[in-house]
């Protein structure tokens, strides 16, 4: 089980950038070598013909391309596909470690919903999540496109979807001491804008879930509503603002965090299948 | 007229015309609109619910701004037996459609288009399925 750990350590608290992501076409595992060596000289000639990255460093960018077999929700989904940037400076000496500068990965939890509709050639992997400069991301994203014919576009979190994120992870248990439960709100229409942050304590907001939640493990829009509707009704009590008006753009629990521009952090590996088969679903409903 | 929500003050009763169609508007951005629409909606005599009622649900150009769950309206639509009708209030072409629609709807409550009654609305509600 620890193997398994390290190997999705590098997932873990980090601000990942999520794209949906259409199928791939004519995509070969056996070929991530060749793809890893085109994708390297790709980023290269973009380099030359003025697209620098960063400017006035020398920098060698190495690609590597690596599955994950483990990342998966169930056998019917392809393995989670990994791709790294890193860098070694020119100037630096032969044995100076590379640098990682970028990562990106592509992945399909549960995603049978796309997967089984989808003619033959296809890979699905709906789901793509980054961290590093925007640049790489770009850089990357245009090379998987005119190779593998698939389109990317950011995926944005509406705040029905942040509702329900907020209300499943904080009413997930966890073997270690959680931090507060926080939403964070966006006023509109105000001459200078305001952001309201609400902290609820954990241990609060898992009580309440539990009293809202009627079947383990199931989850129905009817009681997302209501657990929002306490919070916002117990605000209200307090500060007499109707929160219910506001726009969601943010929660953080102690499993994972998401921002409406689409911006995830996953802080425990507990409940990773979880998050991901539900980020999955997002990437697959923007694609359809 | 123009109301936040019902009741409607009572001091201006006896200066109210009668009333036509009530058109209530839910923001897809503001659960707490919906809310209100809820809870306006007990303070409505049942005779409205003969067409002269309907829903008009704005903001649905931008899905990542969606705080309701429209599955929710629709079922506010059912339960009332009043059309729902969706509509992007900041695109021009859109926002002029859909006043057409609504004075169309009004002149029909209103009674002054002969030979048709309110009352078609519930009927042309019903899905084909039902019959």
């Amino acid at each position: 089980e620890s193997a398994d750990a390290q190997k999705t350590a590098f997932l873990l608290r980090k601000a990942w950038t999520l794209y949906s992501v259409t199928p791939l076409y004519g995509f070969r595992r056996a070929r991530l070598r060749d793809y890893a060596r085109l994708l390297s000289a790709f980023i290269a000639a973009e380099r030359q013909r003025g697209l620098a990255v960063e400017v006035g460093v020398e920098l060698d960018i190495k690609v590597a391309l690596s599955s994950l077999a483990d990342l998966r929700g169930s056998q019917l989904d392809q393995a989670a596909l990994l791709v790294q940037l890193s860098s070694r400076s020119r100037a630096s000496s032969r044995n100076s470690e590379d640098k990682l500068v970028w990562s990106g990965w592509f992945c399909s939890v549960f995603g049978d919903d796309l997967s089984e509709n989808v003619p033959e050639h296809f890979t699905c992997l709906p789901l793509f999540l980054t961290h590093g400069a925007e640049s790489y991301t770009s850089l990357v994203g245009s090379w998987f496109q005119k190779t593998f014919d698939c389109c990317f576009r950011r995926l944005a979190i509406s705040p029905l979807n942040l509702s329900w994120m907020v209300a499943m992870w904080a009413g997930c248990k966890l073997d270690r001491p959680a931090s507060a439960v926080e939403l964070v709100f966006s006023v509109p229409r105000l001459s200078q804008p305001l952001d309201i942050s609400y902290a609820i304590h954990p241990e609060d907001a898992q009580a309440l879930w539990d009293t809202v939640q009627k079947t383990p493990g199931e989850i129905t829009q009817e009681e997302v509503d209501v657990f929002m509707d306490c919070l916002y009704a117990h605000f209200h009590r307090h500060f007499k603002i109707h929160l219910s008006a506001a726009k969601l753009v943010k929660v953080s629990t102690a499993v994972a965090a998401a921002h409406c521009d689409g911006i995830v952090k996953i802080e425990h590996s507990q409940y990773l299948p979880g998050v991901l088969m539900l980020l999955t679903e997002l990437a697959i409903s923007q694609i359809q | 007229h123009i109301a936040t929500s019902l009741p409607l003050p009572s001091e201006r009763d006896h200066l109210r015309p009668r009333i036509d169609l009530i058109v209530f508007m839910i923001d897809i951005k503001s659960k707490y609109s919906l809310k209100n629409v809820e809870t306006s909606l007990a303070h409505v005599d049942a005779s409205f619910f003969l067409g002269k009622v309907c829903f008009l649900v704005t903001g649905v150009g931008r899905v990542n701004a969606c705080s309701i769950d429209t599955n929710a309206v629709c079922k506010l639509g059912e339960t009332y037996c009043s059309p729902v009708l969706f509509c992007e209030l900041e695109l021009e072409g859109v926002r002029a459609a859909t006043a057409q629609r609504l004075v169309r709807m009004l002149q029909i409550s209103a009674g002054h288009i002969p030979g048709v009654s309110a009352l078609s609305f519930v009927s042309l509600m019903r899905k084909s399925n039902d019959d």
